[in-house]
């Protein structure tokens, strides 16, 4: 192992951790979750309410998520992985659960307005 | 000296099936997506050992092989970006020489989640999906460390094979 190789592994782990710290201290609650298929959005829930959603898409494929105590968390897909299943619970604004092989996002949105989005907005 | 290569060739595409298969075996779920990136030790092997050339054809053929055996056509896509970003980004790291096989392994493994992330985001038009990044930088690093370590003791051994 060279000097630089140590270089490296400093430099990305600290950027991790800080992209991570950032991330964590600057999340809000949010009040909707909404569900996204194919780009395209499709409903939208809000968090106070505890449901329990069946997503259909195209050829028989499925997501299922519930809302509970203002978390939302995928429970059953069609997919083969599973991934999204296994993603934790999602709660503060822009936390996302992805299904990449069905094309569905459930992504929290509705929190107060982020300083840089109304910037860019 | 051509039929060497060739029976080499299959020996490596087979060994990289092989762990990309045992990989699948290996619960591994602290965050879903994080992988060890076994098949990278053959990839490394080539780089090291053959080319570049070699190690991108030997990663191209087993990404193809294992997405359409354990995978479908979606998991191949993004396999595919990230083993080529990954490929491109250790032969830039490797040609460098600022690196050893551990700096090179590293940055293999950690693009190979940007590229992942890139299509990811492509895919779902969602750029908010970019916060699985930073857990996925500092697993890259550890595991492409990992990789990397073991793939400079393997080509130490093999010196004088190919």
């Amino acid at each position: 192992m060279k000097r630089n190789d140590l270089i490296l592994i400093i430099v990305i782990v600290v950027l991790g951790i800080g992209a991570l710290l950032f991330i964590n201290f600057t999340k809000e609650s949010g009040s909707k979750v909404g569900v996204t298929v194919k780009q395209e959005e499709i409903a939208s829930f809000a968090l106070d309410e505890d449901i329990v959603y069946t997503i259909e898409g195209e050829n028989g494929a499925w997501n299922t998520f519930e809302i509970k105590d203002g978390y939302v968390n995928m429970i059953d897909a069609s997919c083969p992985d599973k991934l999204c299943v296994s993603q934790s619970k999602i709660h503060y604004d822009h936390e996302t659960i992805v299904c990449l092989p069905n094309q569905v996002v459930l992504e929290i949105i509705g929190g107060e307005v982020n300083p840089i989005d109304s910037i860019a907005n | 000296m051509r039929s060497k290569k060739t029976a080499l060739y299959g020996l490596l595409v087979a060994l990289a099936f092989i762990l990309s298969y045992i990989e699948t075996l290996i619960p591994f779920s602290i965050l879903p997506g994080i992988k060890l990136g076994l098949a990278n030790l053959v990839v490394m092997t080539a780089l090291y050992g053959m080319g570049s050339k070699e190690a991108f054809v030997l990663s191209f053929i087993r990404i193809i092989l294992v997405g359409f055996t354990f995978g479908n056509l979606s998991t191949m896509l993004y396999s595919l970006a990230g083993g080529m970003l990954s490929w491109l980004i250790m032969v830039l790291a490797k040609k460098s020489k600022w690196f050893s096989m551990v700096g090179v392994s590293i940055l293999g493994g950690v693009f190979h989640n940007i590229g992942q992330i890139i299509v990811a985001i492509l895919t779902v038009s969602n750029v908010y999906i970019i916060t699985y990044l930073p857990l996925l930088l500092i697993t890259g690093v550890i595991t492409g460390a990992l990789i990397g370590f073991l793939g400079s003791l393997i080509v130490k051994r093999i010196q004088g094979l190919f």
